[in-house]
């Protein structure tokens, strides 16, 4: 049995799309091959360890954001960097993505800074990007079709850092333009996508829990299969429902 | 066009519409009306000689609406409303319409207002009293976050005739807040009972920050959702103390409840056949409401009494030999209610919950993740799930705990009804979940085999 310690940042103020979603699915897939998942909640002002395997940002609505924004280089970036540096995961979600990258320019043009994590920046676009989301993801040359859903007025355009998580099937992604959606860079990965993100994404809740678990122990890990019928028809269903839309 | 041939043409639509089984034709005549007479909705408004009451919330527009045009009909008077639940300007414009042609004339307007379209109703209705009851988390694709709604709110009152009168939740902070920064009288309403709370906000609470100063909202007591008895932990806004105010709150099982209200006129109780601590606070709302329209409290409570279901929401139907209760559940502060309300049957429990994600219950079904159905899990005998997403709610489930093999996954919603009934031993209720159009498809259903009443024959 193994343990993998995660820190949930701000689940008060970023918690808009069901970011509980996220956690409970790492908790359950942990725990149905007999490991056990910790998480420690660290809110506005709260000082984090760097020494976590898993950390989760979620999105929130834009008032919180903005709370967010100015304590995350105040309390916790210190800290991310050096987990990441570490080899520790990151999963951003949404806002969480947007903070990850390094900021977001309003409409009015005020900027609130990101903490830099992902090569990614955002410009609020004149419309909401609103729908279901299909991409094509690839991680570590494994590709995936990876479902959900998004709701952004936030354009995301990628600098040389980072990749795309994957490239748009059906949907918006980053900016509507240039077909990538997410941004990766080592084992941090932003995303707009969210239903939530990990319930009908076996593989990619698998992927993270692998890299908290490898993080962990300090050794290549091989996950035991889990029954994912329930999560493969949700999946097929969200596909089916994007198509439908379009 | 003259108004009497406008009129003719729209109501010509309505009969058309139910003729071609396209439903109860309770939007499209209106959106033809207001295309041809784009002044219909003043015009036909202002002849009501009592004015209109308008409803809005997120949740329980449906139910105080009704709740309200029981104690106008003790009252003995012609009610003219979107009974129907069709709540956007169309819905409206068809209700005067349809109103338009009653004999002998009806006299007020009772309308429960979608919140999205409450600026562009209250505008051309200008309502004599508009009652605000609740905002939360609801269909975020569609409408933004909950501040653009608090917003648009605020301008919808800051815009209000002086003579309006404006009747507010004094327990949710950013529905209080709207008479506060407007520095408006308004007429609050709240849940005093002492009894009546939470141990704790649920993880769905919405307004954890104070609308004036942005810092974080302390509660003495929550007594659902983000509704309490709140104050701003920096600045002075706190709970207003409501005008009238339920003092005694008696939940009684899944079938009713009793309430004892101090209002300015003197105290009304009333036992009322709709389950649950939302329906509380929706019968305080009505209660309020009537006082705006000037209703002695006797026949407030003789209204509050005689009201029943309005279609979906705790409506009771009898299937066979079964007893099935239709428990609308659209977004997750309405779901935890729901929740809440079922756990007071203290038999193992029958569930059917119906998730789709059509537009009008929003597209994004992650919400579903916002609600605490864990309670349920210990008491649960038989779980089946459907609709469009019906795996999606399955997953929310079982990854709450629940044993894959105690899940029913069946999409089709007739089937699912009839396996979940015919599983019902005898004595017990099932209870339906479904989200609003799983509501109005399962309803479908009933109506075909003669169990329930169409609802536009609702009245």
């Amino acid at each position: 049995m193994a343990v993998l310690r995660v820190c949930h940042l701000y689940p008060g103020e970023l918690n808009i799309y069901a970011d509980r979603g996220n956690i409970a699915v790492l908790r359950r897939r942990c725990e149905w091959r007999g490991h056990r998942l910790e998480v420690l909640e660290a809110g506005i002002g709260d000082p984090i360890p760097a020494d976590h395997d898993l950390y989760y940002l979620g999105g929130g609505q834009d008032r919180d954001q903005l709370v967010v924004a100015e304590d995350l280089p105040a309390t916790k970036a210190a800290a991310l960097r050096s987990a990441m540096a570490d080899g520790a995961v990151l999963l951003a979600v949404c806002g969480g993505f947007q903070l990850a990258g390094h900021g977001y320019t309003a409409v009015d043009g005020s900027r609130m800074p990101g903490i830099g994590l992902l090569d990614a920046d955002t410009v609020a676009g004149p419309t909401r990007l609103i729908g279901d989301l299909v991409i094509e993801a690839e991680l570590e040359g494994e590709r995936h079709r990876v479902v959900g859903f998004e709701n952004h007025a936030g354009r995301t355009t990628l600098g040389p850092g980072s990749v795309p998580l994957g490239r748009v099937s059906s949907g918006h992604g980053n900016n509507g333009a240039d077909g990538g959606e997410g941004a990766v860079t080592g084992r941090a990965i932003g995303t707009y996508l969210h239903g939530p993100l990990l319930p009908k994404n076996p593989w990619l809740a698998d992927t993270v829990i692998r890299w908290g678990l490898e993080h962990a122990g300090g050794a290549p890990v091989r996950l035991d299969p889990l029954e994912d019928h329930l999560e493969e028809s949700a999946h097929a269903a969200a596909v089916a429902r994007a198509g439908v839309r379009r | 066009m003259t108004r009497t041939a406008s009129l003719a043409i729209a109501r010509t639509v309505g009969r058309l519409s139910r003729r071609l089984g396209r439903g109860g034709g309770t939007s499209a005549p209106g959106k033809v009306l207001l295309k041809i007479r784009p002044g219909a909705i003043q015009e036909l408004s202002a002849r009501l000689p009592m004015g209109s009451l308008v409803v809005s919330a997120t949740n329980g527009k449906t139910t105080t609406a009704r709740l309200v045009a029981s104690c106008l009909a003790v009252e003995g008077r012609r009610v003219l409303g979107n009974t129907a639940g069709a709540n956007l300007l169309s819905g409206v414009a068809t209700a005067l319409l349809d109103g338009s042609a009653r004999r002998p004339r009806p006299e007020v307007g009772l309308f429960e207002v979608d919140e999205f379209a409450l600026p562009e109703v209250a505008r051309r209705l200008r309502p004599r009293v508009l009652v605000l009851m609740n905002l939360f988390r609801d269909q975020l694709d569609r409408y933004g976050e909950l501040e653009a709604i608090a917003d648009a709110w605020a301008a919808v009152v800051a815009e209000l005739p002086p003579d309006t009168i404006l009747v507010l939740n004094a327990d949710d902070p950013a529905v209080a807040e709207l008479g506060a920064a407007a520095g408006r009288r308004a007429t609050y309403f709240g849940i005093d009972d002492p009894t009546a709370a939470l141990a704790e906000l649920p993880h769905a609470a919405d307004s954890i920050r104070c609308r004036n100063c942005a810092a974080p909202l302390a509660y003495d007591r929550v007594v659902l959702g983000h509704m309490g008895d709140w104050h701003c932990t920096a600045c002075d806004r706190r709970r207003p103390v409501p005008d009238v105010r339920a003092t005694r709150v008696r939940l009684e099982g899944t079938t009713g409840l009793r309430l004892e209200i101090a209002t300015p006129d003197g105290p009304v109780s009333a036992d009322i056949a709709l389950p649950g601590m939302h329906n509380a606070y929706n019968a305080t709302a009505a209660a309020a409401a009537a006082i705006a329209l000037g209703i002695p409290r006797d026949h407030i409570g003789a209204g509050l009494a005689a009201a029943d279901a309005a279609f979906g929401r705790a409506e009771r139907v009898r299937i066979g030999d079964r007893d099935a209760v239709l428990l609308l559940a659209k977004n997750p502060a309405g779901a935890n209610v729901t929740v809440q309300t079922v756990l007071l049957d203290p038999e193992p429990l029958h569930l059917l919950v119906a998730l789709n994600d059509r537009t009008a219950d929003g597209h994004d079904v992650s919400w579903i993740w916002d609600v605490d159905y864990e309670p349920l899990l210990p008491r649960l005998e038989r779980l089946t799930v459907t609709g469009d997403r019906a795996y999606d709610m399955a997953l929310r489930f079982v990854y709450a705990g629940l044993d894959r093999d105690r899940v029913t996954v069946l999409e089709s919603p007739e089937a699912a009804l009839d396996a979940a009934v015919g599983d019902l031993p005898e004595g017990r209720t099932l209870y339906v979940l479904p989200t609003y159009t799983a509501m109005l498809g399962l309803r479908e259903i009933l109506v075909r085999r003669g169990v329930a009443e169409a609802f536009w024959h609702d009245s």
